[in-house]
């Protein structure tokens, strides 16, 4: 532990470059959650109990469109209050406008809340989520530009009821040459204990449409259902874990150079090779755990600045994935010092003790 | 003397390859060394005493020949047994002091006793002893670099001793001190050899500190002579 101390610079620097990829993999991971849950969140947000998608859509990301014709046979079933289509158009980056009957989609999730503004009256007219106000900075008036044309800003409205930017329906499917077409069909029910019945009867009458209630729907929105997600995750473990040995590799090997003749002393006092590697493997470990605390301080830095940066982006803190990134960088760190580890047991004593 | 040497040296050869060509440092050495002898080896530069040390020490092999130190023939041990040889029966000082340097005088000794699995437990009377007769009580927590050679040169024998080894190699431990500081240390190792037994092999180069000595032996081109 004397050397750690000794070389403070290269013990903090060392500890660092492995705090930036334990804190790399926990904002990764946070990231992926934090954006899932949020989500998650809005999808309930929509007040809705059942949706609909088009047959072989994806959980997120790729979904097809489907025709309008099937919103009217879904509204006669029996046991739906309301349901309302929806066409949902991606603007690039993590961003969508959804298309929305502003009644019918007001009276299923409860109305938006208009911190600026009031709901839109027009055409070329859209309401925005107050994180996406401030995202892009902008405030209810303000004219915008999405799918080439300009909207103005007709209200900005409280975060949370299924998307960050609305458009009237028909005005979206029309620009986007999607005229009669929905992305999905959301279904409020009179009395929740139907859900069960409701649902086997739609897959029923709307064979291959993907069916859900939102609970399960929701409950979807995990690493795993994002397609690469979880190979990406893989991919900067898998680098971390090289950071990880690296960095303890020239640290641990230039302690070892720098350290021959203290080597030969302690051989000359009769320490064996087991007690010179196990100092290093103490030194290595102490190394790694320091630099997994310093890589979770990081990611409450690291959300700190996506908050201010990109505040459409959610990052959360992941306590449950703090042992599995310290685990991943004692492991990086150990094979790392395998090699300094051998060369220190192999050192010659008589050739360390005669160093001038 | 009728008691066994506590080391016997038979016919010890040491040849070591650099490059091309073979240096024959050891050519053939035998010397027996009672027990609570104090031994001075003399020699010009290159005759084979460290040689002869870092053989019994364990820490090169011989190429051929024999030693034995208490009875055990040092050549049959294993690598590990040499290395609790080293940890538990001798005790090593060199010119060069060889402290640890980031570690305390106090913490450099408790090294030696923390390799040994003594630590923790007190030291034994024997020791505070030792201490007393070094006169270091007071320098115990100041790091080398704090010390002046003379005192670096008795911690490193009080380490050296701590586990009470059956010998002490000290390879000319007067060879970076002054006058008084030579005297100094010598004086410590003959009252170690007196008043506590230790025995003591140490090679000089000064005549003088090789007065201290019981015996003198000398050695040249690799004999003793
Ligand atoms: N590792 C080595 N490789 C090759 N030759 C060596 C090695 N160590 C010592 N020698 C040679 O062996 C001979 C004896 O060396 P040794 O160090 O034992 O002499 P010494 O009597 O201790 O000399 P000094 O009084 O200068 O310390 C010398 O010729 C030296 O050059
Ligand atoms: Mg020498």
């Amino acid at each position: 532990m004397e050397n750690l101390k000794h070389r403070p610079v290269r013990t903090l620097l060392s500890s660092a470059a492995i705090g930036v990829q334990v804190c790399m993999i926990l904002t990764l991971v946070g990231v992926s959650r934090g954006m899932l849950t949020d989500m998650a969140n809005r999808t309930r947000g929509g007040g809705a109990d059942i949706i609909i998608r088009a047959p072989g859509s994806a959980i997120i990301g790729f979904s097809t469109n489907f025709s309008a014709n099937v919103l009217p046979v879904v509204q006669k079933m029996d046991h739906v209050d309301l349901a309302t289509g929806v066409l949902v158009q991606p603007i690039g980056g993590i961003d969508s406008i959804t298309g929305i009957d502003l009644d019918r989609f007001s009276a299923m999730s409860g109305g938006f809340r208009y911190l600026e503004g009031a709901p839109w009256t027009g055409t070329q007219e859209i309401v925005v989520d107050e994180v996406w106000a401030k995202t892009k900075k902008i405030k209810a008036g303000d004219t915008q530009n999405l799918l080439n044309t300009n909207w103005r800003v007709a209200g900005v409205v409280e975060a949370g009821k299924l998307s960050r930017v609305f458009a009237p329906l028909s005005l979206l499917q029309d620009l986007s040459a999607n005229t009669g077409k929905l992305t999905a069909i959301y279904v409020k029910l009179d009395d929740k204990a139907h859900l069960e019945p409701v649902i086997a009867a739609l897959k029923d009458r709307l064979t291959d449409y993907r069916i859900y209630s939102i609970d399960e729907f929701s409950s979807l929105f995990s690493v795993d259902n994002i397609p690469m997600l979880r190979q990406f995750i893989s991919v900067i473990i898998g680098l971390g874990l090289l950071i990880g040995f690296l960095v303890v590799f020239l640290s641990m090997y230039t302690a070892v150079l720098e350290r021959t003749r203290e080597i030969g002393i302690l051989k000359a006092l009769g320490a064996s090779p087991g007690f010179i590697v196990g100092i290093l493997l103490r030194e290595t470990a102490l190394l790694a755990l320091v630099g997994s605390a310093i890589g979770i301080l990081f990611t409450y830095g690291t959300r700190l600045l996506i908050t201010t940066l990109v505040p459409n982006m959610t990052q959360v803190i992941v306590p449950d994935w703090w042992p599995i990134a310290t685990v991943i960088a004692i492991v990086g760190a150990m094979i790392g010092a395998v090699y300094p580890g051998l060369k220190a047991a192999r050192q010659d004593a008589i050739e360390a003790l005669s160093y001038d | 003397m009728t008691e066994a040497p506590i080391i016997e040296i038979r016919g010890l050869k040491k040849v070591y390859r650099a490059g091309e060509v073979d240096v024959q440092a050891l050519r053939g050495i035998d010397l027996d060394v009672g027990r609570g002898e104090f031994l001075a080896i003399v020699g010009p530069s290159g005759s084979g005493k460290s040689t002869l040390f870092h053989i019994l020490g364990g820490l090169t092999p011989p190429t051929s020949g024999t030693i034995h130190i208490n009875g055990r023939d040092v050549m049959q041990m294993t690598e590990a047994g040499r290395t609790a040889m080293r940890r538990d029966s001798v005790g090593f000082v060199f010119q060069k002091y060889n402290l640890l340097p980031t570690l305390s005088a106090a913490d450099n000794i408790e090294m030696a006793r923390h390799i040994s699995g003594k630590s923790g437990q007190a030291p034994d009377p024997w020791f505070q002893d030792v201490l007393k007769l070094l006169g270091l009580s007071d320098r115990l927590h100041h790091k080398p670099r704090a010390l002046s050679g003379g005192e670096q040169q008795r911690v490193a024998i009080a380490r050296a001793i701590v586990n009470h080894p059956a010998i002490l190699l000290a390879d000319e431990p007067t060879g970076n001190l002054d006058t008084e500081n030579s005297n100094l240390v010598l004086g410590i190792l003959r009252d170690l050899n007196d008043r506590l037994g230790q025995t003591i092999l140490m090679i000089t180069h000064n005549p003088e500190a090789a007065e201290y000595a019981h015996r003198i032996v000398r050695m040249r081109d690799g004999r003793i002579v």
